[in-house]
């Protein structure tokens, strides 16, 4: 599989836009057309080191590299064991190698002072407006650089592009959320410098991405006014996994029958004490105290 | 329903199991999957004969325990059963500490 952009995996796609004009887009030029290659086996390995420019980062190299070594010699082992016939205890998690990865990334992050919020939602609820009015008004302080998913399309990418902020496209193709290797290889890609805000703005869908631990410093939900009360009830699991749960639209708020006190209890009934902030990206209201929480973002 | 994220989760069976015992085939799976941990038993099962197709896991059956959900009140003590996400205690405390239902494991394999 080629390290740079996970070719080889299934239909998942990662993809880097540079900030600075369309022409360097191809920057990967045997990649330029990733999503039109039908067989991923034609990629092979032979790129993986031809151009020196695409690993910025030698460690994150040699990171990849003791990982396959590493995982190759556990296979090498079970198998000089043989399996014994009968039964077998396995007592493995299914989730085990997708948290390890979320560790690795999390162990990364922490060492380069990153921090790193995974931003979760339905789709619509207004995360990429979100994170382009917070870049517009962080940028002058703060390094922000983004890792949009979505199925398809680097339309959102090109949003963030607009506002100057570094950013990857990680294309899901059919998954319907980013996993711990998805975010390990976006941010291989992404480089982001020490001391940066990262958010990795997750596929947008209120069930699967609750499962997987993409090694983020913390969580945030976004809902919206517009999508009704019970949002909270109807999808638990996300709404437990919140650190943070950001209610947008608020401008809206006359216009829909939606009590904000009830929502903001109903958040509060699946995570009892989730920090609530509403805000409308539309207006700026609220958005102080978003951007007072993200000088300190803290897991619940 | 089937959503895409027991696909992924069905297929890192495969990946779990044939780390452990190679290429040698597999005529059962146990699975332990809580009733609290977002994955559907069913959605699953009808994921396991595609993804296992052309593995050592190819024909297994497939045997799916499913804890269900208990906890602990904080508040009162008293023991909970959950039958979802919401913890919520009898007593109307929300402090309930979950003891089983999030598991999510592959428990073992019968070789064929």
């Amino acid at each position: 599989m080629c390290a740079t952009c996970g070719c080889g995996q299934a239909d998942v796609r990662v993809e880097s836009l540079a900030s600075d004009g369309p022409a360097d887009r191809d920057h990967h030029p045997r990649h330029g057309h990733l999503h039109e290659h039908a067989h991923p086996h034609e990629h092979a390995h032979a790129h993986e080191h031809a151009d020196p420019h695409e690993h910025a980062d030698p460690h994150e190299h040699a990171h990849l590299h003791e990982h396959e070594h590493g995982s190759a010699r556990v296979r090498t082992s079970a198998r000089a064991a043989g399996p014994v016939p009968g039964v077998v205890e396995i007592e493995t998690a299914l989730l085990a190698k997708n948290d390890s990865l979320a560790a690795r990334n999390r162990t990364r992050l922490v060492a380069q002072g990153i921090t790193a919020l995974n931003l979760m939602s339905s789709p619509g609820s207004g995360k990429t407006s979100l994170l382009c009015r917070t870049i517009s008004e962080l940028a002058p302080t703060r390094p922000v650089a983004v890792i949009e998913g979505d199925q398809e399309t680097r339309i959102d990418a090109e949003k963030i592009r607009a506002t100057g902020a570094p950013v990857v496209q990680i294309n899901t193709g059919s998954g319907c959320h980013l996993d711990a290797d998805m975010v390990a290889r976006g941010l291989a890609e992404l480089n982001p410098q020490a001391g940066a805000l990262v958010f990795v703005e997750n596929v947008g869908n209120l069930v699967c991405p609750a499962l997987f631990d993409l090694g983020e410093t913390a969580r945030v939900v976004v809902v919206s006014v517009t999508e009704g009360e019970d949002k909270p009830l109807k999808y638990p699991q996300m709404f437990a996994a919140a650190d943070l749960v950001l209610i947008n639209k608020i401008d809206l708020l006359p216009y829909v029958d939606v009590d904000l006190d009830r929502l903001v209890a109903h958040c509060r009934e699946v995570k009892p004490g989730v920090s609530v902030l509403p805000v409308s990206v539309t207006t700026g209201a609220g958005m102080d105290r978003w951007r007072d929480w993200l000088t300190d973002p803290q897991p619940a | 329903m089937i959503r895409v994220h027991e696909l992924a989760i069905t297929q890192s069976v495969v990946e779990v199991v044939t780390e452990r015992t190679g290429n040698s085939k597999v005529s059962s799976v146990r699975l332990r999957v809580g009733r609290l941990s977002g994955v559907v038993p069913d959605s699953m099962r009808f994921c396991f004969d595609l993804v296992t197709a052309g593995t050592p896991l190819e024909g297994a059956s497939l045997d799916i325990e499913q804890p269900e959900g208990r906890g602990r009140c904080r508040a009162c003590g008293d023991d909970v059963v959950l039958v979802d996400p919401i913890l919520l205690c009898r007593c109307g405390s929300a402090d309930v500490e979950v003891l089983t239902g999030h598991e999510l494991a592959v428990a073992s394999v019968e070789m064929a």
